[in-house]
């Protein structure tokens, strides 16, 4: 009973994680209908630079974080302004091929900075909390407690403020978005901005229990259009309930099937499931 | 100029190929050039389904790593003679890619591009953990290197050069056939709007799997030929930067014409060999390069350079008028 609680956290840490980087990524398909390979790059640098300001600044833990949430954040808009805003009208294949050039960049750029080496966050919570028989390390609960709340925190953004309420009504509609003024500009770049934030934040809240590398990103993001395409692309709660499943579905997966097949899982999953249900899991009507 | 187009262009090319052994200093540029063919061949495949069909697959690099590994398991754990492995490394990818295609083709646009990313994963991940079958991360090593046939052996560079051109020569021919016939016609009007290619009586599902197969043939065929030139195989092979990779050479080429993807294969390939103290961080460079061709020059150097003559041809001769601009890319083709 003990062992299937421990998975139950787990499944709970990488969901939380999971579900943060599913959420920029499925913010930023509703409003531009791209997907946003470089999303994994956003991810890899918010952790590189949250380690370089613990480094080479001896800032504390949070204050890196939010040094790093910054940072991406203004990369993130920045990438909008440069990159995507240039291909708003391209053809679909286009923005994703852009994409693409950004994650290469990025992944180059931090190896070309850091290095390809494995490097180790520091984290001050490295204590383990015993609960009754179940093991816990702090930073895990730390994790599940950053993660749930920042999407509580997001969700209240977008429903209560009328700045979350334009990206909610941009995404629904665009045309309809402009016509009672939205401003499509200041929506994206928001938007941008506020996956940059959640990729950083999820990144440095797991970098200290995994490493941190240039090319940590690839499998956090390839899970991530996972969840997002099971939770239909473009839906806030989908991406939560969809970083849930892969998180639980791996953490039992690792435990009870097969360690070496973990990263599988999840796409063995999205395969099965596309493969019954071909427009998803949560949504109607075909892609 | 305009000497340079249709045949005689093409006839030069395979001059210029012919001969490049004898230009060439050292066997090491053979080497970097006979590696371009390969993963031109490659890139030819991805294009016809990329290019031709509008459908991108991010799982091409997966495919051409089944083919390399067809070659290397059954020549090195099954003693399998070179040219019997080599033969069925198309087979075995255009077989997977018939299964991943009826799941995958049912779904349009970004979901198929992120389907087939995960399958490339997990094609990577089986790859790297199937240690019996595969030997994992340390790889496949001494593989064979391509038996003689009769009088022609394949043990010098120059030997093995000629025969990753003769199938490049022949990959270039028939994917030139296909695209000008009936059946590329077909896949063009699938990506310039399926709607409208089903409602004029297109079998979109039939047409989508016949290029996805015959697009993985090509990169399970390059793959095969990677094996016996390189002669050493890593899960990597698999990983899908080399997807982005060909994604390059096609875009710098033109999407969507036989030439381009050519040229980006033979030309990239060089820069970077030039920029040889970026090796480790060619994509510092390449990644705006792929964002400003993306948005500055979206047909590439050759779909751009066709759509100007087709104005060109267009304004000169109202009677060819009819023949819109935005019909660059297909038309692309007859160069």
């Amino acid at each position: 009973m003990d062992l299937f609680l421990q998975q139950v956290l787990n499944g709970l840490t990488l969901g939380g994680i999971y579900s943060l980087v599913a959420l920029g990524l499925t913010l930023v398909y509703g409003i531009l209908h791209v997907p946003n390979f470089a999303h994994g790059a956003f991810y890899m640098a918010g952790a590189f630079l949250s380690f370089h300001l613990m480094k080479a600044f001896g800032l504390n833990y949070w204050l890196a974080l939010l040094g790093s949430a910054l940072g991406v954040a203004l990369l993130a808009t920045l990438a909008e302004r440069l990159v995507f805003h240039p291909l708003r009208k391209a053809s679909g294949l286009h923005p994703m091929i852009a994409a693409i050039g950004v994650l290469l960049f990025l992944e180059a750029g931090a190896q070309a900075i850091w290095g390809a080496d494995f490097h180790r966050m520091q984290t001050p919570y490295t204590g383990i909390l015993d609960l009754g028989g179940l093991v816990m390390p702090v930073q895990r609960l730390l994790i599940i407690l950053a993660a749930f709340s920042l999407m509580v925190v997001l969700h209240l953004f977008l429903t209560r403020t009328v700045m979350g309420s334009t990206i909610i009504a941009m995404a629904q509609n665009r045309d309809g978005a402009s016509l009672v003024g939205i401003d499509a500009n200041k929506v994206s770049m928001l938007t941008f901005a506020i996956s940059g934030v959640l990729a950083a934040v999820a990144a440095t809240l797991y970098a200290p229990i995994n490493l941190v590398y240039p090319a940590m990103g690839h499998l956090v993001i390839t899970k991530a259009f996972v969840i997002i395409i099971l939770g239909g692309m473009g839906s806030v709660p989908g991406a939560i309930v969809g970083g849930l499943i892969i998180g639980f579905a791996e953490s039992f997966g690792a435990f009870y099937i097969s360690t070496d097949y973990k990263d599988i899982i999840a796409f063995a999953l999205l395969v099965l499931i596309l493969s019954v249900r071909p427009q998803g899991l949560f949504t109607r009507g075909a892609h | 100029m305009k000497y340079l187009i249709g045949k005689p262009g093409w006839l030069l090319l395979l001059a210029l190929g012919l001969a490049f052994p004898f230009v060439a200093k050292n066997d090491y540029h053979l080497t970097v050039m006979s590696t371009a063919y390969i993963f031109a061949i490659a890139t030819l495949g991805l294009n016809l389904i990329t290019g031709y069909t509008g459908q991108f697959n991010l799982a091409h690099s997966g495919f051409m790593a089944v083919g390399a590994y067809t070659v290397g398991i059954l020549t090195v754990d099954h003693q399998v003679p070179f040219w019997i492995a080599f033969a069925l490394s198309g087979v075995t990818a255009t077989v997977l890619g018939f299964f991943v295609g009826i799941v995958s083709l049912r779904l349009k646009g970004h979901y198929f591009s992120i389907f087939t990313l995960c399958v490339g994963y997990i094609m990577f991940l089986v790859i790297e953990k199937w240690e019996s079958l595969t030997h994992g991360t340390v790889g496949i090593i001494g593989i064979p290197a391509p038996t003689a046939i009769g009088p022609l052996t394949f043990d010098s560079p120059r030997s093995l050069y000629y025969l990753v051109f003769f199938f490049l020569v022949i990959g270039v021919f028939v994917m030139h056939r296909i695209v000008n016939s009936l059946l590329g016609r077909t896949f063009m009007a699938i990506r310039n709007g399926d709607a409208l290619a089903e409602a004029l009586g297109t079998n979109l599902m039939r047409n989508k799997l016949l290029a996805f197969m015959l697009s993985v043939f090509y990169a399970g065929l390059a793959g095969g030929l990677y094996a016996g030139f390189v002669r050493f195989l890593g899960p990597g092979l698999a990983g899908v930067e080399h997807t982005f990779e060909m994604t390059t050479y096609m875009l710098v080429g033109g999407l969507g014409t036989v030439l381009g993807p050519l040229l980006g294969a033979l030309t990239v390939p060089w820069l970077t060999q030039y920029l040889q103290f970026l090796q480790e961080y060619r994509f510092i460079v390449f990644g705006p390069i792929i964002v400003a061709l993306v948005i500055f020059l979206p047909h590439g150097l050759v779909g751009t350079y066709l759509g100007w003559r087709a104005r060109r041809a267009a304004n000169a001769a109202p009677a060819a008028a009819n023949l819109p601009p935005t019909e660059a890319p297909a038309g692309a083709s007859r160069a």
